[in-house]
Protein backbone atom coordinates (compact mmCIF):
# COMPACT_ATOMS: atom_id res chain seq x y z
CA UNK A 1 0.00 0.00 0.00
CA UNK A 2 1.69 3.25 -1.14
CA UNK A 3 2.06 5.76 1.67
CA UNK A 4 2.88 9.41 2.19
CA UNK A 5 5.74 10.42 4.48
CA UNK A 6 3.50 10.96 7.51
CA UNK A 7 1.62 7.69 7.02
CA UNK A 8 4.85 5.78 6.64
CA UNK A 9 6.86 7.23 9.51
CA UNK A 10 3.98 7.00 11.99
CA UNK A 11 3.40 3.36 10.96
CA UNK A 12 7.09 2.65 11.46
CA UNK A 13 7.18 4.26 14.88
CA UNK A 14 3.97 2.53 15.97
CA UNK A 15 5.22 -0.86 14.77
CA UNK A 16 2.49 -1.17 12.11
CA UNK A 17 2.73 -2.13 8.43
CA UNK A 18 0.78 0.97 7.38
CA UNK A 19 -1.50 3.71 8.72
CA UNK A 20 -4.36 5.73 7.25
CA UNK A 21 -5.27 9.39 7.83
CA UNK A 22 -7.45 9.81 10.91
CA UNK A 23 -5.99 6.76 12.63
CA UNK A 24 -4.58 7.32 16.10
CA UNK A 25 -1.25 5.82 17.02
CA UNK A 26 0.85 5.78 20.16
CA UNK A 27 4.37 7.04 19.52
CA UNK A 28 7.60 7.26 21.48
CA UNK A 29 9.37 10.29 20.00
CA UNK A 30 13.09 10.25 19.33
CA UNK A 31 13.35 13.83 20.58
CA UNK A 32 11.23 15.70 23.13
CA UNK A 33 12.08 19.39 22.66
CA UNK A 34 11.28 22.01 25.27
CA UNK A 35 12.61 25.52 25.82
CA UNK A 36 12.01 28.20 28.44
CA UNK A 37 8.67 26.45 29.08
CA UNK A 38 10.60 23.50 30.54
CA UNK A 39 10.04 24.99 34.01
CA UNK A 40 6.19 25.08 33.88
CA UNK A 41 6.18 21.63 32.22
CA UNK A 42 8.27 20.37 35.11
CA UNK A 43 5.52 21.67 37.41
CA UNK A 44 2.86 19.65 35.55
CA UNK A 45 5.18 16.63 35.53
CA UNK A 46 5.35 16.77 39.31
CA UNK A 47 1.58 17.28 39.55
CA UNK A 48 1.22 14.05 37.57
CA UNK A 49 3.32 12.32 40.20
CA UNK A 50 6.42 12.19 38.00
CA UNK A 51 9.76 11.63 39.70
CA UNK A 52 12.30 10.44 37.12
CA UNK A 53 11.89 11.24 33.41
CA UNK A 54 11.20 8.22 31.19
CA UNK A 55 14.42 8.61 29.18
CA UNK A 56 16.87 11.49 29.75
CA UNK A 57 18.42 10.84 26.32
CA UNK A 58 15.15 11.74 24.60
CA UNK A 59 15.25 15.32 25.93
CA UNK A 60 16.59 18.38 24.19
CA UNK A 61 16.29 21.43 26.43
CA UNK A 62 17.06 24.98 25.36
CA UNK A 63 17.05 28.36 27.03
CA UNK A 64 16.40 30.69 24.11
CA UNK A 65 13.09 32.55 24.35
CA UNK A 66 14.19 35.15 26.88
CA UNK A 67 17.94 34.65 27.01
CA UNK A 68 19.93 36.12 28.67
CA UNK A 69 17.24 36.71 31.30
CA UNK A 70 15.62 40.16 31.00
CA UNK A 71 14.04 40.11 34.50
CA UNK A 72 14.45 38.37 37.85
CA UNK A 73 11.34 36.32 37.10
CA UNK A 74 12.87 35.02 33.88
CA UNK A 75 16.14 34.30 35.70
CA UNK A 76 14.27 32.23 38.29
CA UNK A 77 12.62 30.31 35.48
CA UNK A 78 16.06 29.57 34.02
CA UNK A 79 17.33 28.44 37.41
CA UNK A 80 14.51 25.88 37.70
CA UNK A 81 15.42 24.55 34.24
CA UNK A 82 19.08 24.18 35.16
CA UNK A 83 18.13 22.36 38.37
CA UNK A 84 15.83 20.09 36.37
CA UNK A 85 18.45 19.05 33.81
CA UNK A 86 21.05 18.45 36.51
CA UNK A 87 18.67 16.45 38.67
CA UNK A 88 17.43 14.29 35.75
CA UNK A 89 20.81 13.80 34.06
CA UNK A 90 19.79 15.46 30.78
CA UNK A 91 22.82 15.86 28.54
CA UNK A 92 21.30 17.68 25.58
CA UNK A 93 20.93 20.97 27.38
CA UNK A 94 21.78 24.25 25.66
CA UNK A 95 22.02 27.26 27.91
CA UNK A 96 21.82 31.01 27.27
CA UNK A 97 23.79 32.10 24.21
CA UNK A 98 23.78 28.82 22.27
CA UNK A 99 20.79 29.85 20.18
CA UNK A 100 17.23 29.11 19.05
CA UNK A 101 15.96 25.58 19.75
CA UNK A 102 14.95 24.63 16.19
CA UNK A 103 18.24 25.81 14.69
CA UNK A 104 20.45 24.31 17.39
CA UNK A 105 18.62 20.95 17.19
CA UNK A 106 19.67 20.74 13.53
CA UNK A 107 23.24 21.94 14.16
CA UNK A 108 23.71 19.43 16.96
CA UNK A 109 22.73 16.54 14.71
CA UNK A 110 19.66 15.82 16.84
CA UNK A 111 17.04 16.38 14.10
CA UNK A 112 17.50 13.29 11.96
CA UNK A 113 15.83 11.75 8.90
CA UNK A 114 13.22 9.14 9.72
CA UNK A 115 12.90 10.29 13.33
CA UNK A 116 10.07 11.93 15.27
CA UNK A 117 10.61 15.25 17.05
CA UNK A 118 7.80 16.42 19.32
CA UNK A 119 8.26 19.89 20.75
CA UNK A 120 6.35 22.14 23.11
CA UNK A 121 6.76 24.90 20.56
CA UNK A 122 4.49 25.63 17.63
CA UNK A 123 7.35 25.83 15.13
CA UNK A 124 8.49 22.27 15.81
CA UNK A 125 7.61 21.30 12.19
CA UNK A 126 10.99 22.96 11.48
CA UNK A 127 12.73 19.59 12.01
CA UNK A 128 11.13 18.47 8.72
CA UNK A 129 14.04 20.20 6.95
CA UNK A 130 16.14 17.14 7.81
CA UNK A 131 13.45 14.65 6.80
CA UNK A 132 12.18 14.21 10.36
CA UNK A 133 8.55 14.29 11.48
CA UNK A 134 8.37 17.41 13.67
CA UNK A 135 5.16 18.49 15.40
CA UNK A 136 4.15 20.89 18.16
CA UNK A 137 2.28 19.69 21.26
CA UNK A 138 0.86 21.23 24.43
CA UNK A 139 2.51 21.51 27.82
CA UNK A 140 0.51 18.76 29.57
CA UNK A 141 1.26 16.49 26.64
CA UNK A 142 4.98 17.16 26.98
CA UNK A 143 4.79 16.46 30.72
CA UNK A 144 3.05 13.19 29.95
CA UNK A 145 5.81 12.19 27.49
CA UNK A 146 8.42 12.92 30.15
CA UNK A 147 6.50 10.69 32.54
CA UNK A 148 5.52 7.70 30.41
CA UNK A 149 7.58 8.08 27.24
CA UNK A 150 4.80 8.18 24.66
CA UNK A 151 1.88 10.18 23.30
CA UNK A 152 -1.04 9.58 20.96
CA UNK A 153 -0.92 11.20 17.54
CA UNK A 154 -3.54 11.35 14.79
CA UNK A 155 -2.19 10.37 11.38
CA UNK A 156 -2.63 13.53 9.29
CA UNK A 157 -3.90 13.88 5.75
CA UNK A 158 -1.04 14.84 3.42
CA UNK A 159 -0.58 17.76 1.04
CA UNK A 160 1.98 17.74 -1.75
CA UNK A 161 3.50 20.99 -2.98
CA UNK A 162 5.70 20.57 -6.05
CA UNK A 163 7.84 23.50 -7.14
CA UNK A 164 9.27 23.27 -10.66
CA UNK A 165 12.12 25.10 -12.34
CA UNK A 166 14.47 27.60 -10.73
CA UNK A 167 13.97 30.72 -8.63
CA UNK A 168 14.98 34.05 -10.11
CA UNK A 169 17.98 35.76 -8.44
CA UNK A 170 16.90 37.55 -5.25
CA UNK A 171 13.85 35.34 -4.75
CA UNK A 172 14.05 33.09 -1.68
CA UNK A 173 12.23 30.28 0.09
CA UNK A 174 10.71 32.96 2.33
CA UNK A 175 8.96 34.46 -0.70
CA UNK A 176 7.71 31.02 -1.72
CA UNK A 177 6.40 30.32 1.79
CA UNK A 178 4.57 33.67 1.89
CA UNK A 179 3.12 33.09 -1.58
CA UNK A 180 1.78 29.65 -0.61
CA UNK A 181 0.32 30.94 2.67
CA UNK A 182 -1.30 33.78 0.71
CA UNK A 183 -2.85 31.32 -1.73
CA UNK A 184 -4.04 28.71 0.76
CA UNK A 185 -4.76 30.86 3.83
CA UNK A 186 -3.90 30.57 7.52
CA UNK A 187 -5.91 27.33 7.78
CA UNK A 188 -4.92 26.03 4.35
CA UNK A 189 -3.08 23.00 5.72
CA UNK A 190 -5.03 22.51 8.92
CA UNK A 191 -3.88 19.35 10.66
CA UNK A 192 -2.04 18.26 7.52
CA UNK A 193 1.40 16.99 6.70
CA UNK A 194 2.86 19.27 4.01
CA UNK A 195 5.48 17.71 1.73
CA UNK A 196 7.73 19.80 -0.51
CA UNK A 197 8.84 18.27 -3.80
CA UNK A 198 10.32 19.33 -7.11
CA UNK A 199 13.49 20.59 -8.70
CA UNK A 200 13.31 24.07 -7.18
CA UNK A 201 13.20 22.66 -3.64
CA UNK A 202 16.14 20.33 -4.35
CA UNK A 203 18.19 23.26 -5.61
CA UNK A 204 17.80 25.22 -2.36
CA UNK A 205 20.49 25.08 0.31
CA UNK A 206 19.50 23.62 3.70
CA UNK A 207 19.23 27.06 5.23
CA UNK A 208 16.53 28.13 2.78
CA UNK A 209 14.82 24.77 2.87
CA UNK A 210 14.40 25.17 6.64
CA UNK A 211 12.25 28.26 6.16
CA UNK A 212 9.54 26.17 4.46
CA UNK A 213 8.61 23.65 7.21
CA UNK A 214 9.20 26.39 9.77
CA UNK A 215 6.52 28.60 8.19
CA UNK A 216 4.01 25.82 7.61
CA UNK A 217 2.95 26.27 11.24
CA UNK A 218 1.36 29.50 9.95
CA UNK A 219 -0.86 27.46 7.61
CA UNK A 220 -2.07 25.18 10.43
CA UNK A 221 0.12 22.23 9.42
CA UNK A 222 0.92 19.48 11.88
CA UNK A 223 4.29 18.75 10.29
CA UNK A 224 6.11 19.51 7.06
CA UNK A 225 8.66 17.44 5.22
CA UNK A 226 11.53 18.03 2.81
CA UNK A 227 12.86 14.81 1.28
CA UNK A 228 16.44 14.29 2.48
CA UNK A 229 18.98 14.08 -0.35
CA UNK A 230 22.77 14.10 -0.75
CA UNK A 231 22.91 17.67 0.56
CA UNK A 232 21.19 16.53 3.76
CA UNK A 233 23.41 13.47 4.13
CA UNK A 234 26.60 15.50 3.57
CA UNK A 235 25.52 17.92 6.29
CA UNK A 236 24.84 15.07 8.70
CA UNK A 237 28.11 13.25 8.04
CA UNK A 238 30.08 13.39 11.28
CA UNK A 239 27.32 15.44 12.88
CA UNK A 240 24.41 13.03 13.42
CA UNK A 241 24.22 11.96 17.05
CA UNK A 242 22.71 8.56 16.19
CA UNK A 243 22.51 6.20 13.25
CA UNK A 244 19.34 6.91 11.28
CA UNK A 245 17.27 5.47 8.47
CA UNK A 246 15.61 7.55 5.74
CA UNK A 247 11.84 7.42 5.48
CA UNK A 248 10.63 8.62 2.07
CA UNK A 249 7.08 8.81 0.71
CA UNK A 250 6.13 6.31 -1.99
CA UNK A 251 5.98 7.64 -5.56
CA UNK A 252 2.32 6.73 -5.98
CA UNK A 253 1.11 7.75 -2.51
CA UNK A 254 -2.34 9.35 -2.38
CA UNK A 255 -2.46 13.01 -1.29
CA UNK A 256 -5.58 14.76 -0.02
CA UNK A 257 -4.43 17.90 -1.88
CA UNK A 258 -1.71 18.64 -4.43
CA UNK A 259 -0.40 21.96 -5.74
CA UNK A 260 2.20 22.85 -8.33
CA UNK A 261 4.18 26.08 -8.46
CA UNK A 262 6.64 27.43 -11.04
CA UNK A 263 9.62 28.87 -9.16
CA UNK A 264 10.29 31.45 -11.86
CA UNK A 265 6.82 32.95 -11.30
CA UNK A 266 7.51 33.71 -7.61
CA UNK A 267 8.49 37.29 -6.83
CA UNK A 268 9.61 38.89 -3.54
CA UNK A 269 6.62 38.92 -1.18
CA UNK A 270 5.80 40.77 2.05
CA UNK A 271 3.22 39.88 4.73
CA UNK A 272 1.44 42.97 5.99
CA UNK A 273 0.01 43.55 9.48
CA UNK A 274 -1.57 41.73 11.29
CA UNK A 275 -1.83 38.23 9.80
CA UNK A 276 0.69 36.06 7.99
CA UNK A 277 -1.73 35.38 5.12
CA UNK A 278 -2.15 39.11 4.41
CA UNK A 279 0.50 38.96 1.70
CA UNK A 280 1.39 41.38 -1.13
CA UNK A 281 4.12 41.48 -3.74
CA UNK A 282 6.99 43.66 -2.47
CA UNK A 283 6.36 46.18 -5.26
CA UNK A 284 2.96 47.03 -3.76
CA UNK A 285 4.17 47.84 -0.24
CA UNK A 286 7.45 49.51 -1.24
CA UNK A 287 7.79 52.98 0.28
CA UNK A 288 6.22 52.17 3.66
CA UNK A 289 8.24 53.94 6.38
CA UNK A 290 9.87 51.62 8.92
CA UNK A 291 11.45 52.47 12.29
CA UNK A 292 12.84 49.02 13.15
CA UNK A 293 14.30 46.30 10.95
CA UNK A 294 14.96 42.91 12.54
CA UNK A 295 17.13 40.19 11.00
CA UNK A 296 17.08 36.92 12.92
CA UNK A 297 14.76 34.15 14.29
CA UNK A 298 14.45 30.45 13.52
CA UNK A 299 12.87 31.39 10.19
CA UNK A 300 15.72 33.46 8.73
CA UNK A 301 18.63 33.89 11.15
CA UNK A 302 21.12 31.50 9.56
CA UNK A 303 24.51 32.18 7.94
CA UNK A 304 23.06 32.36 4.40
CA UNK A 305 20.45 34.87 5.63
CA UNK A 306 23.16 37.00 7.21
CA UNK A 307 25.22 36.70 4.01
CA UNK A 308 22.30 38.00 1.93
CA UNK A 309 21.92 40.95 4.30
CA UNK A 310 25.67 41.62 4.38
CA UNK A 311 25.75 41.76 0.58
CA UNK A 312 23.16 44.55 0.72
CA UNK A 313 24.76 46.38 3.66
CA UNK A 314 28.38 46.24 2.51
CA UNK A 315 29.68 49.82 2.31
CA UNK A 316 26.26 51.27 3.18
CA UNK A 317 24.73 52.79 6.32
CA UNK A 318 21.46 52.16 8.10
CA UNK A 319 19.12 55.09 7.45
CA UNK A 320 18.86 57.72 10.21
CA UNK A 321 15.46 57.25 11.83
CA UNK A 322 15.60 53.48 11.36
CA UNK A 323 17.45 50.96 13.50
CA UNK A 324 18.64 47.54 12.42
CA UNK A 325 18.76 44.67 14.94
CA UNK A 326 20.64 41.52 14.04
CA UNK A 327 20.46 38.33 16.08
CA UNK A 328 22.25 35.27 14.71
CA UNK A 329 20.09 32.16 15.24
CA UNK A 330 22.91 30.36 17.06
CA UNK A 331 26.43 30.80 18.40
CA UNK A 332 27.68 28.72 15.45
CA UNK A 333 26.00 31.09 12.99
CA UNK A 334 27.51 34.01 14.92
CA UNK A 335 31.01 32.53 14.74
CA UNK A 336 30.71 31.69 11.04
CA UNK A 337 29.39 35.20 10.32
CA UNK A 338 32.28 36.68 12.27
CA UNK A 339 34.83 34.66 10.29
CA UNK A 340 33.15 35.56 7.01
CA UNK A 341 33.39 39.27 7.86
CA UNK A 342 29.62 39.86 7.98
CA UNK A 343 29.65 41.02 11.59
CA UNK A 344 32.18 43.72 10.67
CA UNK A 345 29.97 44.78 7.77
CA UNK A 346 26.93 44.97 10.07
CA UNK A 347 28.71 47.02 12.73
CA UNK A 348 30.14 49.39 10.13
CA UNK A 349 26.65 49.84 8.72
CA UNK A 350 25.42 50.83 12.18
CA UNK A 351 23.47 47.70 13.15
CA UNK A 352 22.96 46.50 16.75
CA UNK A 353 23.98 42.87 17.22
CA UNK A 354 22.53 40.84 20.08
CA UNK A 355 23.21 37.47 21.68
CA UNK A 356 21.77 34.40 19.85
CA UNK A 357 18.17 33.57 20.83
CA UNK A 358 14.61 34.58 19.97
CA UNK A 359 15.05 38.19 21.10
CA UNK A 360 12.16 40.46 20.09
CA UNK A 361 10.48 37.82 17.86
CA UNK A 362 7.84 37.25 20.53
CA UNK A 363 8.27 40.53 22.33
CA UNK A 364 10.32 39.40 25.30
CA UNK A 365 13.22 41.83 25.05
CA UNK A 366 16.13 43.18 22.96
CA UNK A 367 14.18 45.34 20.55
CA UNK A 368 10.54 45.86 21.48
CA UNK A 369 8.95 48.52 19.23
CA UNK A 370 7.44 51.76 20.57
CA UNK A 371 3.74 52.55 20.25
CA UNK A 372 2.89 53.51 16.70
CA UNK A 373 6.13 52.20 15.22
CA UNK A 374 6.45 49.97 12.18
CA UNK A 375 8.82 47.00 12.11
CA UNK A 376 9.96 44.81 9.27
CA UNK A 377 11.21 41.41 10.31
CA UNK A 378 12.50 38.13 8.91
CA UNK A 379 10.33 36.19 11.42
CA UNK A 380 7.32 33.97 10.77
CA UNK A 381 4.55 35.79 12.69
CA UNK A 382 3.20 39.32 12.56
CA UNK A 383 0.16 39.04 14.84
CA UNK A 384 -0.88 42.18 16.64
CA UNK A 385 1.31 42.60 19.70
CA UNK A 386 3.64 39.76 18.69
CA UNK A 387 6.79 41.84 19.25
CA UNK A 388 5.52 43.08 22.60
CA UNK A 389 3.69 46.26 21.62
CA UNK A 390 0.03 45.97 20.70
CA UNK A 391 -0.15 49.35 19.00
CA UNK A 392 2.55 48.69 16.44
CA UNK A 393 2.77 47.05 13.03
CA UNK A 394 4.93 44.20 11.74
CA UNK A 395 5.78 43.38 8.12
CA UNK A 396 7.48 40.08 7.26
CA UNK A 397 10.01 39.69 4.45
CA UNK A 398 13.23 38.00 3.36
CA UNK A 399 16.66 38.98 4.79
CA UNK A 400 17.77 40.99 1.74
CA UNK A 401 14.54 43.01 1.76
CA UNK A 402 14.87 43.68 5.49
CA UNK A 403 18.47 44.86 4.97
CA UNK A 404 17.54 47.06 1.99
CA UNK A 405 14.70 48.55 4.02
CA UNK A 406 17.08 49.36 6.88
CA UNK A 407 19.30 51.25 4.43
CA UNK A 408 16.46 53.14 2.73
CA UNK A 409 14.27 53.68 5.81
CA UNK A 410 11.26 52.60 3.77
CA UNK A 411 10.31 49.14 2.48
CA UNK A 412 12.59 48.69 -0.50
CA UNK A 413 13.59 46.11 -3.10
CA UNK A 414 17.34 45.35 -2.76
CA UNK A 415 17.89 46.27 -6.42
CA UNK A 416 16.56 49.78 -5.76
CA UNK A 417 19.21 50.97 -3.30
CA UNK B 1 -17.44 7.17 30.93
CA UNK B 2 -20.79 7.03 29.20
CA UNK B 3 -20.52 5.59 25.71
CA UNK B 4 -23.92 6.93 24.66
CA UNK B 5 -24.33 10.69 24.75
CA UNK B 6 -27.79 12.14 24.23
CA UNK B 7 -28.47 15.85 24.17
CA UNK B 8 -29.79 18.96 22.55
CA UNK B 9 -27.90 20.44 19.62
CA UNK B 10 -26.36 23.91 19.64
CA UNK B 11 -25.34 24.56 16.05
CA UNK B 12 -22.78 27.16 14.94
CA UNK B 13 -20.83 28.04 11.79
CA UNK B 14 -17.31 27.90 10.34
CA UNK B 15 -14.06 29.23 11.83
CA UNK B 16 -15.35 29.72 15.37
CA UNK B 17 -12.20 30.86 17.15
CA UNK B 18 -11.12 30.42 20.75
CA UNK B 19 -11.58 34.14 21.43
CA UNK B 20 -15.36 33.81 21.12
CA UNK B 21 -15.41 30.43 22.90
CA UNK B 22 -13.54 31.80 25.92
CA UNK B 23 -12.88 35.56 25.68
CA UNK B 24 -9.26 36.63 25.99
CA UNK B 25 -10.10 39.17 28.70
CA UNK B 26 -10.72 36.29 31.13
CA UNK B 27 -7.60 34.30 30.38
CA UNK B 28 -5.60 35.85 33.21
CA UNK B 29 -8.45 36.73 35.58
CA UNK B 30 -10.37 33.42 35.66
CA UNK B 31 -8.08 30.56 36.58
CA UNK B 32 -10.39 28.20 38.50
CA UNK B 33 -11.77 25.66 35.99
CA UNK B 34 -15.07 25.57 37.90
CA UNK B 35 -15.67 29.26 37.17
CA UNK B 36 -15.04 28.91 33.44
CA UNK B 37 -18.41 27.50 32.20
CA UNK B 38 -20.26 30.76 32.93
CA UNK B 39 -18.20 32.50 30.21
CA UNK B 40 -18.47 29.73 27.60
CA UNK B 41 -19.31 31.07 24.12
CA UNK B 42 -19.99 34.48 25.64
CA UNK B 43 -19.14 36.37 22.45
CA UNK B 44 -20.84 33.85 20.13
CA UNK B 45 -24.12 32.95 21.83
CA UNK B 46 -24.91 34.72 25.12
CA UNK B 47 -27.79 32.26 25.84
CA UNK B 48 -25.55 29.21 25.76
CA UNK B 49 -23.96 29.39 29.21
CA UNK B 50 -27.30 29.72 31.01
CA UNK B 51 -29.36 27.29 29.01
CA UNK B 52 -27.09 24.41 28.10
CA UNK B 53 -27.62 21.15 29.96
CA UNK B 54 -25.04 18.47 30.71
CA UNK B 55 -24.88 16.10 27.75
CA UNK B 56 -25.78 18.76 25.17
CA UNK B 57 -23.86 18.65 21.91
CA UNK B 58 -22.23 21.46 19.94
CA UNK B 59 -22.26 21.21 16.15
CA UNK B 60 -19.60 23.32 14.45
CA UNK B 61 -18.47 23.98 10.88
CA UNK B 62 -14.91 23.89 9.60
CA UNK B 63 -11.84 24.83 11.67
CA UNK B 64 -13.67 24.83 15.03
CA UNK B 65 -11.41 26.27 17.75
CA UNK B 66 -8.95 28.13 15.54
CA UNK B 67 -6.74 30.99 16.77
CA UNK B 68 -5.05 31.06 20.16
CA UNK B 69 -4.23 27.64 21.59
CA UNK B 70 -5.68 28.50 25.02
CA UNK B 71 -6.85 25.34 26.77
CA UNK B 72 -9.55 27.28 28.67
CA UNK B 73 -11.63 27.24 25.47
CA UNK B 74 -12.00 23.51 25.98
CA UNK B 75 -12.11 23.48 29.78
CA UNK B 76 -15.06 25.93 29.91
CA UNK B 77 -17.07 23.30 27.98
CA UNK B 78 -15.74 20.10 29.55
CA UNK B 79 -16.34 21.54 33.03
CA UNK B 80 -19.96 22.23 32.03
CA UNK B 81 -20.22 18.54 31.09
CA UNK B 82 -20.90 19.23 27.46
CA UNK B 83 -21.51 15.84 25.82
CA UNK B 84 -19.49 16.25 22.64
CA UNK B 85 -18.49 18.58 19.81
CA UNK B 86 -19.21 17.38 16.28
CA UNK B 87 -17.64 19.58 13.59
CA UNK B 88 -16.62 19.50 9.95
CA UNK B 89 -13.03 19.99 11.11
CA UNK B 90 -11.12 21.10 14.20
CA UNK B 91 -8.08 23.31 14.65
CA UNK B 92 -5.28 20.93 15.55
CA UNK B 93 -4.38 22.02 19.06
CA UNK B 94 -8.05 22.53 19.97
CA UNK B 95 -8.75 18.95 18.93
CA UNK B 96 -5.91 17.62 21.05
CA UNK B 97 -6.95 19.76 24.01
CA UNK B 98 -10.49 18.29 23.76
CA UNK B 99 -9.43 14.70 23.79
CA UNK B 100 -6.86 15.31 26.52
CA UNK B 101 -9.62 16.90 28.62
CA UNK B 102 -11.93 13.94 27.94
CA UNK B 103 -14.33 15.93 25.76
CA UNK B 104 -15.28 13.95 22.62
CA UNK B 105 -14.35 15.94 19.48
CA UNK B 106 -15.78 14.18 16.45
CA UNK B 107 -15.06 15.23 12.87
CA UNK B 108 -18.11 14.30 10.75
CA UNK B 109 -18.93 16.76 7.91
CA UNK B 110 -22.00 14.85 6.65
CA UNK B 111 -23.65 14.82 10.07
CA UNK B 112 -23.00 18.54 10.48
CA UNK B 113 -24.89 19.28 7.26
CA UNK B 114 -27.83 17.06 8.25
CA UNK B 115 -28.32 18.00 11.89
CA UNK B 116 -30.75 20.82 12.75
CA UNK B 117 -30.19 23.34 15.51
CA UNK B 118 -32.22 22.46 18.61
CA UNK B 119 -32.94 18.81 17.81
CA UNK B 120 -31.95 16.03 20.17
CA UNK B 121 -29.34 13.61 18.88
CA UNK B 122 -27.46 10.59 20.12
CA UNK B 123 -23.74 9.90 19.83
CA UNK B 124 -22.52 6.36 20.32
CA UNK B 125 -18.78 6.59 21.00
CA UNK B 126 -18.07 2.87 20.96
CA UNK B 127 -19.99 2.23 17.73
CA UNK B 128 -18.79 5.43 16.07
CA UNK B 129 -22.35 6.54 15.23
CA UNK B 130 -24.29 9.76 15.32
CA UNK B 131 -28.06 9.21 15.27
CA UNK B 132 -30.24 12.20 14.39
CA UNK B 133 -33.60 12.91 12.73
CA UNK B 134 -32.00 12.78 9.28
CA UNK B 135 -30.45 9.36 9.82
CA UNK B 136 -27.33 7.70 11.12
CA UNK B 137 -23.82 8.94 10.36
CA UNK B 138 -20.53 7.23 11.08
CA UNK B 139 -17.31 8.67 12.40
CA UNK B 140 -14.10 6.71 12.93
CA UNK B 141 -14.44 5.19 16.40
CA UNK B 142 -12.08 6.63 18.99
CA UNK B 143 -9.23 4.21 19.46
CA UNK B 144 -8.57 2.43 22.73
CA UNK B 145 -5.65 4.72 23.58
CA UNK B 146 -7.91 7.79 23.56
CA UNK B 147 -10.81 5.95 25.26
CA UNK B 148 -8.42 5.13 28.10
CA UNK B 149 -7.64 8.85 28.51
CA UNK B 150 -11.40 9.54 28.52
CA UNK B 151 -12.08 6.92 31.13
CA UNK B 152 -9.36 8.32 33.40
CA UNK B 153 -10.93 11.78 33.11
CA UNK B 154 -8.17 13.42 31.07
CA UNK B 155 -4.47 13.25 30.31
CA UNK B 156 -3.12 14.49 33.65
CA UNK B 157 -5.21 11.95 35.59
CA UNK B 158 -4.43 9.26 33.05
CA UNK B 159 -0.68 9.77 33.34
CA UNK B 160 -0.87 9.94 37.11
CA UNK B 161 -2.73 6.60 37.26
CA UNK B 162 -0.31 5.02 34.80
CA UNK B 163 2.68 6.11 36.88
CA UNK B 164 1.10 4.82 40.09
CA UNK B 165 0.46 1.46 38.47
CA UNK B 166 4.07 1.21 37.31
CA UNK B 167 5.34 1.84 40.82
CA UNK B 168 3.36 -0.98 42.40
S1 LIG C 1 12.61 32.73 16.98
FE1 LIG C 1 10.47 33.31 17.26
S2 LIG C 1 9.28 31.77 16.16
FE2 LIG C 1 11.36 30.95 16.41
S3 LIG C 1 11.26 29.71 18.28
FE3 LIG C 1 11.91 31.78 18.88
S4 LIG C 1 10.02 32.87 19.42
FE4 LIG C 1 9.43 31.03 18.26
Amino acid sequence: MPQTFAEKILAKKAGLSHTVPGQIVDITPDVALSHDNTAPIYGIFKEMGGQRVFDPKMHAVFIDHAAPAPTTKHAENHRIIRDFVREQGIENFFDVGRGICHQVLVEEGLALPGEVVLGSDSHSPHAGVMGAFGAGIGRSEMASIWAVGSLWLRVPESMKIAVNGQFNPGVTAKDLALKVIDDLGADGALYMSVEWHGEAIRSLDLSQRATLPNMMAEMGAKNSFIPPDQVTLDYLAGRAKRPFELVLPDEDAAYAQSYTYEAAAIEPMVARPHTVDNVMPLSEVAGTRVQQAFLGTCTNGRLEDLAAAAAVLKGRKVSPGTRLLIIPASSQVYLDALRAGYIETFLEAGAAIESPGCGPCMGNHMGVPAVGEVSISTANRNFRGRMGTKESEIYLASPAVVAATAVAGVITHPKDI
Amino acid sequence: MNNIIKGRVWKYGDNVNTDVIFPGKYTYTVSDPKEMPQYALEDLDPKFANEMQPGDIIIGGTNWGCGSSREQAVVCLSQANLGAIVAKSFARIYYRNCLNNALPALPCPKAVDAIQNGETIEVDLAAGEIRCAAGTFNFPPLPDAVMDIFEAGGLIEYTRAKLEKERV
